[in-house]
């Protein structure tokens, strides 16, 4: 980071911290990022505040451009970073919801206690390692014939529910019941559909992953109860993946749309990665609507994972997932936009809220969230490193209030991807994880060196932040089990 | 001459090529991007490739050559070791790639790259010739 942005960073509270609007000219608000000194102190030789300054830029934009506290250095947005902007008169940039649309996760709780699991943890794993396909290249085994892809991209999760992958019920606990509204396959491209066609189903590599995770700590166990997370001890299962070559394609298809559009009505932007054009011009609308179909297609992406972990702790456990209480407890995006209305210096507006490595964080009582979570609010899901735990928080009226319902996602990298594969070897990650007592499946040895627990950020100290400031406080803490990576 | 080199960046793979024209640099910053994706060794030059993309300028077209192997990467499962680029203009690159198709028992993957972006991209000319472009991992 520039040592003049260091020194314009103004201090509001012990986790609240702005860039004013002077720092450079052209934006168009204030930043905004929620972090404390030593999580400012990761980031400060890389250039991730430099982009929420750079977001500030996008017409139409309101409040603030915010930062939640994993941010860490993207490519145009800053990872963790949100911008709502009005969609009268504003603009809708693909580089704010990324390369993987709606790259999100999803937990499922069950019966189970650690006790019954851990003896048959490797045949579990196995289990799944065939049953879930992984790993780079990979292919699913979801044959899309015809224009059944076009089905698949208008419905989501709905679509793989009634093509027998999962429950009616597991849709009610999705955000946005698994399908964003205003999918139009139409404005898919050919290469997009001939790239998603073959890989519908399947976990990815990367970051993505399935674990098998305890309840190692509830916080708040009205909420925790509320969630059908009733104790310690008990056996959750979370999965992380996107929208896979589909979106990627997606959203090549539509830089490349923006790259004209930014000249066409005249959008000056300190970087190319942020091309957008106006929500409501052509270009605009044609991207949601491609949009919403990537996100519908990791939304069955996910549906069907669901669809086989249920399946593979049915086999190895003996018993029905109705039997193992398999219930999805929710699934949220995090690398989205979506149209909602939030108050904005006193007006109800209807924004364009970007989330890029965000999760929507919506309080109770919030329409939008499910009926048996009305009362609580919106469980958030927060994945950190599989070497250590994960999050499960609650949205929250001040996350209403400051973000746009909006909060972290996980724990954020803090070695780059050479500087993990430099410090540390595949082999010595798997056999760190055996010693804690976590059994891994991996696709790809050398790739593990990269996800090293070291090479990120201790997301207990995202975790206290995002509490501490009120915008989405901690339910329950979980550790992993069991790790398949991809 | 160094092809190419990695540069961090903290969740991405940043990828500096050189060349003694642009030609060898756009053909260095692909086999770069096919090093972090495979180990090059094993990859035989059984598949040929013609290759046209037009774009903005010829900083999309790195962009835009970059996604298009990645896309016949997903599609076709071919992996790309060696390129050729036959034709450039500001806005036009016309190349043959050659590679052969994925085959688990003798290619060692490594690195899933979604896609090249724009992000402190940078075609220069100066001392010989360098691209550099940042790709989301």
């Amino acid at each position: 980071m520039s040592a003049d942005l260091m020194a314009m960073l103004t201090r509001i509270d012990d986790y609240r911290w702005e860039i004013p609007i002077t720092y450079k000219p052209g934006m168009r608000v204030p930043g905004l990022i929620f972090s404390d000194e030593q999580m400012l102190r990761h980031i400060q030789d890389e250039q991730s505040l430099e982009q929420v300054a750079n977001v500030a830029f996008l017409p139409g934009i309101v409040g603030r451009s915010l930062a939640m506290p994993d941010i860490h250095w993207g490519y145009g947005f800053p990872i963790g970073g949100v911008a709502a902007t009005r969609v009268d008169d504003g603009v809708i940039s693909p580089g704010g919801v990324g390369f993987d649309i709606n790259c999100g996760v999803r937990l499922l709780r069950t019966n189970l206690t650690e006790k019954e699991v851990k003896p048959r943890i490797e045949r579990l794993l196995a289990d799944l390692f065939i049953n879930v396909p992984s790993g780079l290249g990979s292919k699913g085994k979801i044959r899309l014939k015809g224009n059944e892809i076009d089905k698949l991209l208008l419905k989501g999760a709905g679509w793989a529910v009634a093509a027998g992958y999962g429950e009616p019920e597991d849709l009610e606990f999705t955000e946005d019941h698994g399908c964003l509204k205003g999918a139009d396959p139409d404005k898919v491209s050919v290469k997009a559909k001939t790239r998603g066609t073959p890989q519908s189903g399947t976990l990815g590599s990367g970051n993505h992953f399935l674990e098998i995770q305890v309840v190692d700590e509830v916080y708040d166990a009205g909420i925790a109860q509320a969630f059908g997370i009733e104790e310690k001890g008990r056996i959750l299962v979370l999965i992380h993946t996107g929208s896979r070559g589909f979106g990627h394609q997606v959203c090549d298809d539509y830089l490349k749309t923006m790259g004209t559009a930014v000249r066409n009505y005249g959008i000056d932007l300190p970087d190319r990665q942020l091309a957008c054009a106006p929500v409501n011009s052509p270009e605009g609308q044609s991207y949601l609507a491609a949009m919403a179909c990537a996100a519908n297609y990791a939304w069955a992406n996910r549906q069907c994972i669901t669809h086989w972990t249920r399946e593979s702790f049915s086999r190895v456990l003996g018993k029905s997932p109705r039997d193992l209480g398999m219930r999805l407890v929710y699934d949220v995006a995090h690398n989205i936009a979506k149209i909602e209305k939030h108050q904005v210096e006193g007006k109800k507006l209807t924004v364009c809220v970007h989330r890029k490595g965000a999760t929507r964080a919506f309080p109770a009582g919030h329409p939008d969230i499910p009926e048996a979570y009305r009362k609580v609010g919106q469980p958030v899901l927060i994945p950190g490193d599989m070497g250590r735990y994960s999050y499960v928080a609650v949205g929250t009226e001040k996350a209403m209030e400051e973000t746009f319902g909006s909060t972290c996602h996980g724990a954020g990298r803090a070695k780059s991807r050479s500087a993990a594969r430099r410090s540390i070897s595949g082999a010595d990650v798997a056999a760190e994880l055996a010693a804690k007592g976590i059994a891994i499946q991996v696709a790809n040895i050398a790739s593990l060196s990269e996800e090293a627990p070291a090479a990120y950020k201790d997301v207990a100290e995202v975790m206290h932040i995002t509490d501490a400031a009120g915008i989405s406080p901690k339910v329950i803490k979980a550790r992993p089990i069991g790790v398949i990576k991809g | 001459m160094t092809r190419f080199e990695l540069f961090d960046h903290t969740a991405d793979v940043g990828i500096v090529a050189y060349g003694n024209d642009l030609k060898e640099a756009y053909a260095n910053v692909a086999y770069g991007m096919f090093s972090l994706i495979a180990d090059l060794k094993e990859v035989h030059e059984e598949i040929q490739r013609d290759i046209d993309i037009q774009a903005l300028d010829r900083e999309s077209l790195v962009v835009d050559w970059l996604n298009e192997l990645l896309y016949i990467f997903d599609v076709d499962q071919v992996i790309f070791s060696r390129f050729e680029i036959t034709a450039l203009s500001q806005s036009q690159l016309r190349a043959k790639a050659y590679g052969e198709k994925i085959d688990t028992s003798r290619h060692q993957l490594k690195t899933e790259v979604k896609a090249a972006t724009y992000h402190l991209l940078k075609v220069e000319e100066g001392n010989g010739f360098k691209i550099q472009v940042i790709l989301d991992i």
